[in-house]
């Protein structure tokens, strides 16, 4: 140490440094005399503004909800829409009496005792600064009443929010769906702080799949407010962006006809584009009205749409698991072609009835006389069924499922829609995991006319239909067409979702089956011949009857002995036209009887509808 | 000096200062410091909702704080020169390392997680670059030359950069201006002073450049904080209020507003102060800020009184620093600077940096309780 100082003016240095000492102790006294500076400013200078923002916490920053997107169908016709509702709320943290309040509340706006029971359970509940609804959809006069007495309700507001409207009611409840209160499920999902001031949230249909492009982005507004939490002057803000329009294939006259045709029966009606995948009408029997969910729905009135046994709630046709029946033959018959088992000209003696090798049970065909001998054009457009148990019972069960698989039966059609169920097509492993039992031969047989563990849901049937019409072209189905981006007119169309075509060996293949469905509508003895009369154009179509209830060995079905519950369901599925489809359509109605009868009907007036052709009566 | 000498002629009567003296503690800055750890706690109390378990955790850190400043005020400070190099550089390896390996919190690489626990290196670095900087300068008559003024600005600009890119902005600043300071102390000339400050001013847009998103966000949010009341700018909105309404006199301990309906974000850490000022008000507030001065001048006297040159440097830079720590802090906090996330010493919740600083008046106490007694 003592060689370092030798060097050194130790006794200088200790002067320079003292003085710089100094000179920083004084020059952090003068910052620190500005910190106090600074805070007489804040504390006593401007203490009387930041007192009063602090007070009544008068400075609020309060979010813009931006406007939801509206819908409409491919006409233009709105679909959902926003409409201002009036609603009166309270902000607990501004009241200075809760309770006495309400009492003169509920004296004038004639209030329940229960509901404010009701009231304070949920203030109780309230995140803090959040207002609580205390009755919603105010009549005009419940606002003047109101407005006259507001002096004497401090933290008491009536409140105009604009309110999702479904101008159709129930004829897109299914599809267009509805918008209901944002549960605590929904927050997990969300980005909360993009959802401050919003009160709806999409629950199922278009307005769920399409949450994001539908909410839009929030805003804020920060305001001053006097003692009663009012809003005095807005000091600053950010616009909300408005959510997009969309725009969808659905199309409102063919949605109409559709749910008209189906009258007072339960069931499904999915029309699509072939080409485009686009979803031209859907149709969901029975129906109930969407409007009544958002605003939140009493819970007496849930309790009777959700436990009614017709289940309206529920959406038949991307839900409801139907046996195809006999809609399912011509998938059968292209498996028969593919896989060389059968050709055009191979025929089937059908006596009425099949029966396995070595066994005594007799699986009928549905004309208890027999056909005859049957080609593959006679098979299908009279829908002899021992020819396609012969199938099946050759083709065997996996075969089938593999084949059927092309066709996405079993898996989901990835329509643009929520909660779209799988459906079933079985197979030896599926019985084996899910039944944990063999697979017995005679399932294969009942499977090849398309009942049996076969399920289908309409839509997986309608796509199935579109991907033959357009010889083995998949196009996922498609309800929303196209959006508007807030503040542009030019639509901004969404590309239609195609996969690569079906691999098939003899293109000739889906000219045999297809040309065997036009027999269907066209031939002499189709079973829809009914429905092929005055048309400019070939439609193919396909009749099935599912059976719901097993009729014994020695039985026979006579629809006016059974109950309704107990009747088949009818089925048909169509295109048209045959050369160059455009429009194609499954029906699905519960307990119709006959496909022929009850289904192809519906069919061609959807066909009607979009063609604008007319049956000459 | 007549004191001591006066001291000496006494009969040693015991004392509690001296008996403090023998361990190698000042019982000025002791005192001084436990009053403000005192005040934090009670502040913390109420920021904190009252939650022990808060308290508690903060206590154990004092504890471990305390150990540190004991251990090193008993170590001599040329024990302390003599490991000067060396704890920068395995600082500067560790620093790399966090860079590399590092854990990252909340967007920043500043933890190194040793398995058992988690280490800053730049807590280090606090400590160890105004360590270096004065050792390397008082190796040689101050005031510096050119050369040794150049090497001394490496000394503090690498680890700064290399913390500014953790991204810990605060902590960099810090760093950089307990380096600063020694230089400053050691006796440069105005001119290069000024041309130094020109010259920074200068390179402020470059700073721009290199900075993080959010950090940019930061400033623009400084400089105008309404145009973003929800995000950024909410806190010193928030704080000012609290700040502003909190008057002469305050609104009483565990009664503010703004800090107990959650208006005030980070109310605990950073933005404590505001807490106070909600609170205790003006008056409050200015005892606080006279008892950080104390505290600062007590540190800078101790400077005045060491006997190297080295411990004059050393000491003044951390008591120096300390009273940045508290400006930077109060001016981010009252919307005079931007936000830069710099906790205000010994009341703040959190870890390392009470360790750190208590870490340095333990130095301090070393320098003012090593000194040699002159003979009469």
């Amino acid at each position: 140490m003592s060689s370092d100082f030798a060097l050194k003016n130790h006794f200088n240095e200790g002067r320079i440094i003292n003085d710089r000492l100094i000179f920083s102790a004084l020059f952090a006294g003068l910052l620190f005399v500005a910190l106090i500076a600074r805070l007489v400013v804040l504390q006593v200078v401007e203490f009387e503004h930041f007192d009063s923002l602090s007070e009544k916490n008068r400075v609020d920053i309060s979010s813009l909800p931006p406007q939801r997107g509206l819908i409409y169908d491919r006409n233009g016709v709105i679909l959902a829409e926003n409409i201002p509702k009036f609603s009166l709320e309270l902000t607990p943290e501004n009241v200075p009496d809760i309770d006495d309040t309400l009492q003169q509340l509920a004296v004038l706006l004639a209030m329940t005792e229960e509901d404010l029971v009701d009231i304070k359970e949920r203030i109780k509940q309230q995140r803090r600064f959040r207002q609580v609804i205390l009755k919603e959809r105010l009549t005009e006069q419940e606002v003047a009443i109101f407005s006259v007495n507001r002096h004497r309700f401090s933290g008491v507001d009536v409140v105009g929010r604009l309110v999702r409207h479904y101008p159709q009611g129930a004829l897109f409840a299914h599809t267009v769906g509805y918008v209901g209160r944002i549960n605590e499920q929904d927050l997990k999902e969300i980005d909360e702080n993009n959802y401050k001031g919003s009160m709806q949230i999409g629950k199922t249909g278009i307005e769920k799949e399409y949450e994001k492009l539908l909410h839009g982005q929030v805003g804020y507004q920060q305001v001053e407010t006097n003692v009663q939490g009012r809003i005095v002057r807005e000091l600053n803000s950010m616009p909300s962006v408005s959510g997009q329009d969309l725009f969808l294939h659905l199309d409102i006259n063919l949605q109409r006809v559709a749910a008209e045709a189906m009258g007072d029966f339960n069931g499904a009606v999915v029309a699509l584009d072939p080409k485009t995948g686009g979803v031209l009408a859907m149709v969901s029997k029975p129906d109930f009205d969407p409007n009544e969910f958002v605003l939140g729905i009493s819970s007496k009135n849930y309790a009777a749409l959700r436990d009614s046994p017709d289940m309206p709630l529920f959406n038949r046709s991307l839900r409801g698991r139907y046996p195809p029946g006999s809609t399912l033959k011509p998938f059968i018959a292209l498996a028969g072609l593919e896989s060389g088992v059968i050709n055009e000209q191979s025929k089937t003696f059908c006596p009425g009835w099949y029966t396995l090798p070595g066994q005594d049970h007799r699986y009928r065909c549905w004309k208890a006389h027999g056909h005859g001998h049957m080609d593959l054009e006679g098979s299908i457009s009279q829908s002899c069924d021992v020819y396609f148990y012969d199938l099946a019972n050759t083709l065997g069960i996996d075969r089938i499922h593999n084949f059927l698989d092309l066709f996405r039966f079993g898996r989901r059609t990835g329509i643009d829609l929520p909660g779209e169920s799988k459906g079933l097509s079985p197979s030896k492993e599926w019985k084996r995991a899910n039944r944990n039992k063999a697979w017995y031969p005679g399932e294969t047989l009942i499977s090849g006319i398309g009942q049996g563990f076969n399920q289908m849901t309409p839509i997986q049937i309608a796509h199935a239909t579109a991907v033959l019409a357009m010889r083995g072209i998949d196009v996922s189905p498609r309800v929303v067409r196209a959006s508007r981006p807030t503040g542009q007119s030019k639509l901004q169309l969404f590309p239609a979702q195609s996969s690569e075509s079906l691999p098939m060996e003899n293109s000739r293949n889906w000219e045999a089956v297809i040309d065997s469905m036009v027999e269907v509508v066209h031939g002499a003895r189709g079973s829809a011949r009914h429905i092929g009369t005055d048309l400019p154009f070939k439609v193919a179509g396909k009749t099935g009857t599912a059976q719901v209830f097993g009729i014994k060995q020695n039985e026979k079905y006579d629809a006016k002995t059974l109950e309704r519950k107990l009747h088949d369901h009818a089925l048909f599925i169509a295109f048209a036209p045959v050369e160059a489809p455009q429009f194609v359509v499954a029906v699905v109605v519960e307990h119709g009887g006959g496909g022929s009868t009850m289904a192809a009907p519906i069919a061609r007036k959807l066909i009607d509808q979009y063609f604008g052709t007319t049956v000459d009566e | 000096m007549s004191n001591l000498l006066y001291d000496r002629q006494q009969p040693q009567r015991w004392s509690l200062t001296r008996a403090l003296r023998l361990i190698h503690l000042d019982a000025l800055l002791l005192l001084g410091l436990i009053i403000l750890l005192v005040a934090g706690l009670m502040i913390l109390y109420s920021a904190g909702d009252q939650s022990s378990a808060l308290l508690i955790r903060q206590l154990i850190r004092m504890g471990t704080a305390f150990t540190v400043l004991f251990v090193l005020a008993n170590i001599h400070p040329d024990r302390m020169r003599d490991s000067a190099y060396w704890l920068y550089g395995v600082g500067l390896i560790l620093l790399i390392a966090v860079l590399v390996f590092g854990h990252e919190g909340k967007g920043a690489q500043r933890w190194l997680d040793l398995g058992f626990f988690r280490f800053q290196p730049s807590e280090l670095m606090k400590l160890a670059v105004p360590l270096l900087v004065a050792s390397y300068l008082a190796e040689r008559t101050l005031p510096p030359t050119a050369t040794r003024l150049l090497v001394s600005l490496v000394m503090i600009i690498v680890p700064s950069v290399l913390i500014a890119k953790q991204p810990d902005l605060g902590t960099a600043l810090l760093i950089a201006s307990s380096g600063l300071i020694v230089v400053f102390l050691s006796g440069i000339r105005w001119r290069i002073i000024l041309a130094f400050i020109s010259l920074s001013t200068a390179a402020l847009p470059v700073l721009w450049y290199v900075m993080h998103d959010y950090q940019r966000q930061r400033v623009l949010t400084f400089l105008n904080p309404e145009t973003d009341p929800l995000g950024s700018g909410y806190h010193i909105i928030q704080s000012k209020i609290a700040i502003g309404s909190g008057g002469l006199f305050g609104r009483g301990w565990l009664d503010g507003t703004q800090s107990h309906l959650a208006f005030l974000p980070e109310r605990t850490t950073d933005f404590i102060f505001a807490v106070i000022s909600e609170e205790f008000g003006l008056v409050g507030v200015v005892i606080l800020l006279v008892f950080y001065l104390l505290v600062a001048g007590r540190g800078i006297y101790i400077a005045s009184q060491a006997q190297s040159s080295f411990a004059r440097l050393l000491a003044g830079s951390i008591s120096l620093t300390f009273l940045v720590y508290v400006f930077v802090n109060v001016g981010m906090v009252t919307g005079l600077l931007p936000v830069v996330g710099v906790p205000l010493p010994m009341i703040s919740y959190g870890g390392t940096s009470m360790v750190t600083l208590l870490a340095g008046f333990g130095i301090l106490m070393s320098i003012h309780t090593h000194r040699r007694m002159m003979s009469p």
